[in-house]
C-alpha cells in the first residue's frame, strides 16, 4: 500500500483522504463542532429551567421566531432537549469518540499500514459529515426541529398535529439518522475486519491493548444493534409518509379520528431500545478502553487483571443486548418481561464492578504521572462509579416505577455515560494529541479544564438526583404550575450556574486544542514513555505509518516497571527503565507477564 | 441569585482569558514531579469538596423528597429503596475515597517506583462474588415486590377506574354499580361523549365520568389507562404508582390508598415540606398558600403543554367516598338525555 508513493493533492490529502490518521482528525473536529452546538443548547434550556419567567437577550438572539420577548416557547424547549440528546449521544459520543480513536489507534496499535479498506473508511466519514449537515439544517426549518425527545416515540413523532417539530424537522431527523447509521455500520465493519486480519506479526489477540479490545467489541455491538434502529426509523417513515400503521392505532387528534389501525407504539419502543441500550455501551466502552490504557501508562504499572478486563468488556457487551426492556418497565408490556429484564440488567453490575475495582487497584502503589489525560481518566472512574451505582436503583423494576422519567434518571445517565464518556474522550485527546498533530497540548490549561469541569459536572448532576426523588418529571418546560415543586426552584438555579460555568470552561479546552495544533510544544516520539506500537512511528505522519518494515511484537502492552526479581519491589527494572516497548524481545529467562 | 450568576460568568470568562494568554507561553507539557505533587493535593481537595457536597445534599435536601408512601403496596418500595440506597451510599463513599486518596498518596516522583502487580485471582474472585451475592438479595426482593404490585388478577373487591389521557388533560371514568367499564374507542368520540364510550354497551350505562379522582382509603383501586392521541404516562408519585397510557391498548396498575388527604397533611414530613414551600411562596409574593394534595402528573413527553397536565386526587374515608360517588351522574343520564 505505502510502497509506491503517489503524489497527494490537497484534495486527496486533506478532504477526500483515505488515510486513517487524517480521517480520525476529521471525525474529531466534526465531533467537536457538533458538541459545541449541543452544549450551547443545554445552556439555553438550563437558563429556562432556572429562570422560567425571565427574559434573556441571548434567547432572543438565538431562538428568533421560537421565543416571545426573550422567553423561549414550550415547543422549542422540547426541541432543544431532543437535539441536545441526539447530537451528544450519536454525533459526539459515537462518531466523535469511536470514529476518532478507533480510526487512529486500530492500525497504529496493531501495527497495520492502514484500515482494511481506506475507501470505505473515507465513505464512512463523509456519510457522517452529510448526516451532521442535515441535522444542523433541521434546526432552521420553519416549524422547528424534531421535538419528540431523542427517543422519538410515536405517535408524538409521527403526527405533526401533535407537535410542530414532527413535521419537516422530524423528517430531516430521520434522514440524518439513517445516513448516520450507514456511516456507523461501514465504520464498524471496517474496524472488525482490520482487527481480525491486519494485526502485525506477534500481535496475538491476547496481546492487544485494552483500547483495541474495547473498540473491537464496540464495533460488534454496533453491527448487531444499529440495523435495528434503521428498521425502526424506516417503519416510522412509512407510518408518517405512506399511511402504514406499524406504530399507530386508534388515534383521535385535532377533532378527527385518524385511519391508523392495529399498530403499537410499544413495538417502536422495543425496536428503539434494542439499539438504544447497547448504544450506551457503544458510547462507554471506548471511553473505558482509552482509560485503561492511559491509567496504566501514567501509573507506570500494568493494568490490573488484563484478562478480567477483557472478559468484562465481552460480558458487558453481551448483556447489553438483552437488557433493553428496562427502559420499558411501565410501557404496558407484560410484567413478566419486566422481571426478566430486571434480572439481566442487574447482572451488568458484576462486570462493571470488576472494572471499577481493577482501575482502583491499578492506581494502588503506582507512580502516578498526573498529566491532564490521567486526571480525566481518574475522573472517569469517579463518575462511572457514581453514575453506575444509581443504576442499581433504576434497574430494579419495582423501584423504577416511581422514578422512571424523573430527574433521577437524567442524573444517572448523564454521569454514567455522558460525563464518563466525554471524560474518556478528553483523556484520549490529551493523550494522543501528539500522535495526531505532532505537538503537545498545554498542560496548565489542561489542569484548569479538568478541575473546573469535574467540579461543575458533580455540581450539576449530584443535586439532580434529589429533585428526581422529589418526583420532578424530566422534559417539563417549567415547574411553576406545580406548587409542590416550588421548593426545588433554588436547586435548579444552582444547577444552572454550575452548568453554565462548566460549559464556558470548555472554551479553555477549545483554545488549547486549536492553538496547540499550531503553537504547541513539539512532541518527542514517545512523550509518555508508553509501550504500545503507535509510539514507534515517526512523529511526522507518513502514509503507511512505519517507514520500513512493520514492527514485530514480542510481549503484551503493559510491561511497566517490570523488575529483575518479580517479588522484590526494591529490585532494579528488568530492562533498565520503567517501560518496555511491545517490540522489545524477551530477555533470556524472562517470564512473559 | 441572577446577579451572582452574572458575576460568576464574568469571573469565569475573565480567568479563562487571563490564563490562556499567560499559559500559552509556557512550553513544558509533560507533568513533572512538581505537577504531580500539586495535582495530587488538588485531588484531595476535590475529594473534600465532593464529600461536603454529597453530605450536604443528603441532609439539607431531605426535606424536598417525597413523603412516605401513601399506598400500602408502596411500603415495600420504600423499604427496598432504603436498603439499596444505604448500600450504594456506602460503596459510593468508599470508592470515591479510594480513587482520590490513591491519586494523592501515589502521586508520582522521580525517586519512586511503581509496584509491578498484574493479577490476583483471589482479589478478583472477591469482587466478582461479593457484588453477585448482594445482587441476589436486591433482585430477589425487587422481583417479589414487582410481582406484588403488578399482579392484579385476584382483586375481586377492587374499584375499577379508567384514567383517560389526551393532549393536555386527564379525565376519569368510574365503573359504577356493576364495577364493569363499558367499551371505549376513539370512534365513539362525539360531542359530550369525550372519552369515546360505546353507549350501546350495557356496562356503559352506569359509568360515571369525572375530572377529579376521589379514592376511598383502604380499598384496592384497579386503574385502567387509555390514551386518545399520543403516549402519556400517569404518574402518581405519592402512591409509588406509574403507568404509560398507550393509544390502541389498555394498560393497568393498582394500589390501595393508605392515608386520606387530610391524614397526609398532618404527617410530619408533609408538614415540614408544606411549611418550607409556603415560606418560599411568600418570599416570592405568591398570594395563594400551598396545601398538600395528591396529584396525577403526565410523565411521558406528549407535546407543548406536557409540563402542565395534572389531575387532583383526593383520598377520603369510605363513607365520604360513597356520598361523593352517589352524587355523580351516570353516563346514561348525561349523554342520552
Amino acid at each position: 500500500m505505502s510502497e509506491h508513493h503517489h503524489k497527494e493533492t490537497f484534495v486527496t490529502k486533506y478532504i477526500f483522504s483515505q488515510d486513517h490518521k487524517m480521517i480520525s482528525k476529521q471525525f474529531l473536529v466534526t465531533g467537536i463542532f457538533m458538541g459545541v452546538i449541543a452544549l450551547f443548547m443545554s445552556m439555553l434550556f438550563r437558563l429556562q429551567l432556572a429562570w422560567p419567567d425571565k427574559s434573556f437577550t441571548i434567547i432572543e438572539a438565538f431562538l428568533g421566531p421560537h421565543q416571545t420577548d426573550g422567553i423561549m416557547n414550550p415547543d422549542i424547549y422540547l426541541a432543544l432537549v431532543t437535539i441536545h440528546g441526539t447530537i451528544m449521544v450519536f454525533f459526539v459520543l459515537t462518531a466523535g469518540l469511536s470514529g476518532t480513536f478507533s480510526n487512529l489507534l486500530i492500525p497504529l496499535q496493531l501495527g497495520a499500514r492502514d484500515m482494511a479498506s481506506g475507501f470505505l473508511n473515507m465513505v464512512s466519514y463523509w456519510l457522517f459529515f452529510l448526516s451532521s449537515i442535515i441535522m444542523v439544517i433541521s434546526l432552521f426549518v420553519e416549524a422547528g426541529p424534531a421535538s419528540a425527545g431523542w427517543t422519538i416515540y410515536p405517535p408524538l413523532s409521527a403526527l405533526p398535529q401533535a407537535i410542530p417539530g414532527s413535521g419537516t424537522g422530524m423528517t430531516l431527523w430521520l434522514v440524518s439518522m439513517a445516513i448516520f447509521i450507514a456511516s456507523s455500520l461501514i465504520g464498524a465493519l471496517n474496524y472488525i475486519v482490520t482487527v481480525l486480519n491486519l494485526r502485525t506479526k506477534g500481535m496475538k489477540m491476547t496481546r492487544m491493548p485494552l483500547t483495541i479490545w474495547a473498540f473491537f467489541v464496540t464495533a460488534m455491538i454496533g453491527v448487531v444493534s444499529f440495523p435495528v434502529l434503521l428498521s425502526a426509523a424506516l417503519l416510522l417513515i412509512f407510518d408518517r409518509s405512506f399511511g402504514t400503521s406499524f406504530y399507530l392505532s386508534d388515534i383521535f387528534i385535532s377533532g378527527e379520528v385518524l385511519h391508523y389501525q392495529g399498530g403499537s407504539p410499544v413495538l417502536f419502543e422495543h425496536l428503539f431500545w434494542f439499539l438504544g441500550h447497547p448504544e450506551v455501551y457503544i458510547v462507554l466502552l471506548p471511553a473505558l478502553g482509552i482509560t485503561s490504557e492511559i491509567i496504566s501508562t501514567n501509573a507506570r504499572k500494568p493494568i490490573f487483571g488484563y484478562r478480567a478486563m477483557v472478559m468484562s468488556i465481552i460480558a458487558i457487551a453481551f448483556l447489553s443486548t438483552i437488557v433493553w426492556g428496562h427502559h420499558m418497565f411501565i410501557s404496558g408490556m407484560n410484567p413478566f418481561l419486566g422481571s426478566v429484564f430486571t434480572f439481566t440488567t442487574l447482572l451488568i453490575a458484576i462486570p462493571s464492578a470488576v472494572k471499577a475495582f481493577n482501575y482502583v487497584t491499578t492506581l494502588w502503589k503506582g507512580n502516578l504521572q498526573l498529566n491532564p489525560a490521567m486526571l480525566f481518566s481518574i475522573g472517569l472512574v469517579s463518575t462511572f462509579v457514581t453514575g453506575g451505582l444509581t443504576g442499581l436503583v433504576l434497574g430494579d423494576s419495582a423501584l423504577d416505577i416511581n422514578i422512571h422519567d424523573t430527574y433521577f434518571v437524567v442524573a444517572h445517565f448523564h454521569l454514567v455515560m455522558g460525563v464518563s464518556a466525554i471524560f474518556g474522550m478528553y483523556a484520549g485527546i490529551y493523550h494522543w494529541f501528539p500522535k495526531m498533530y505532532g505537538r503537545l497540548m498545554n498542560k496548565t490549561l489542561g489542569y484548569w479544564h479538568f478541575w473546573i469541569t469535574i467540579v461543575c459536572a458533580y455540581g450539576v448532576f449530584w443535586p439532580m438526583h434529589f429533585i428526581g426523588l422529589a418526583g420532578l418529571p424530566r422534559r417539563y418546560y417549567t415547574n411553576t404550575n406545580f406548587p409542590m415543586f416550588d421548593d426545588i426552584a433554588d436547586i435548579n438555579v444552582v444547577i444552572t450556574i454550575f452548568a453554565i460555568v462548566g460549559g464556558i470552561a470548555q472554551i479553555i479546552f477549545l483554545a488549547n486544542f486549536f492553538i496547540s495544533i499550531y503553537r504547541g510544544e513539539k512532541a518527542s516520539q514517545n512523550p509518555w514513555n508508553s509501550n504500545t506500537l503507535e509510539w514507534t512511528t515517526p512523529v511526522e505522519h507518513i502514509h503507511g505509518n512505519w517507514p520500513g518494515k512493520l514492527p514485530e511484537v514480542h510481549r503484551w502492552p503493559y510491561d511497566y516497571s517490570k523488575r529483575i526479581n518479580p517479588n522484590d519491589d526494591e529490585s532494579d527494572y528488568l530492562h533498565g527503565k520503567d517501560f518496555v516497548l511491545q517490540t522489545t524481545p524477551l530477555l533470556e529467562g524472562e517470564e512473559p507477564s | 441569585m441572577l446577579a451572582l450568576f452574572y458575576i460568576f460568568i464574568g469571573v469565569a470568562i475573565g480567568v479563562s482569558f487571563w490564563q490562556i494568554t499567560r499559559i500559552l507561553n509556557l512550553r513544558e507539557s509533560v507533568a513533572n514531579d512538581n505537577d504531580n505533587s500539586k495535582q495530587g493535593k488538588y485531588a484531595l481537595l476535590f475529594m473534600a469538596f465532593l464529600y461536603a457536597m454529597m453530605i450536604y445534599c443528603l441532609i439539607a435536601l431531605n426535606v424536598i423528597m417525597l413523603p412516605e408512601s401513601a399506598s400500602i403496596e408502596g411500603e415495600h418500595d420504600d423499604n427496598l429503596f432504603n436498603i439499596t440506597f444505604w448500600l450504594i451510599g456506602i460503596v459510593q463513599f468508599g470508592m470515591q475515597f479510594l480513587i482520590f486518596y490513591f491519586t494523592f498518596k501515589y502521586r508520582g516522583n522521580k525517586h519512586n517506583k511503581a509496584k509491578f502487580y498484574a493479577d490476583s485471582h483471589k482479589l478478583e474472585a472477591i469482587w466478582t462474588i461479593t457484588p453477585a451475592v448482594v445482587l441476589v438479595v436486591l433482585i430477589g426482593y425487587g422481583l417479589w415486590q414487582w410481582n406484588n404490585v403488578m399482579d392484579l388478577s385476584d382483586e375481586k373487591d377492587a374499584i375499577v377506574i379508567e384514567v383517560y389521557s389526551q393532549q393536555f388533560r386527564w379525565d376519569a371514568r368510574y365503573a359504577g354499580e356493576d364495577n364493569m367499564l363499558g367499551y371505549g374507542n376513539v370512534n365513539f368520540i362525539k360531542g359530550i361523549n369525550t372519552m369515546g364510550v360505546d353507549m350501546s354497551d350495557k356496562n356503559s350505562q352506569d359509568d360515571k365520568q369525572v375530572t377529579e379522582l376521589y379514592l376511598p382509603k383502604g380499598r384496592k383501586i384497579h386503574f385502567k389507562f387509555r390514551s386518545q392521541d399520543v403516549l402519556h404516562s400517569a404518574y402518581m408519585p405519592h402512591f409509588r404508582a406509574q403507568m404509560n397510557c398507550v393509544p390502541g391498548m389498555v394498560t393497568e396498575f393498582g394500589f390501595t390508598p393508605k392515608y386520606t388527604t387530610e391524614e397526609m397533611r398532618m404527617q410530619s414530613e408533609v408538614v415540614d415540606k408544606t411549611r418550607e414551600i409556603n415560606k418560599i411562596r411568600k418570599a416570592k409574593g405568591e398570594e395563594e398558600t400551598y396545601e398538600f394534595d395528591y396529584l396525577l402528573l403526565c410523565n411521558k413527553i406528549c407535546g407543548a403543554s406536557h409540563y402542565n397536565m395534572q389531575m387532583k386526587i383526593t383520598v377520603v374515608e369510605q363513607e365520604e367516598y360513597d356520598k361523593w360517588i352517589a352524587q355523580q351522574p351516570t353516563l346514561s343520564t348525561v349523554i342520552n338525555q
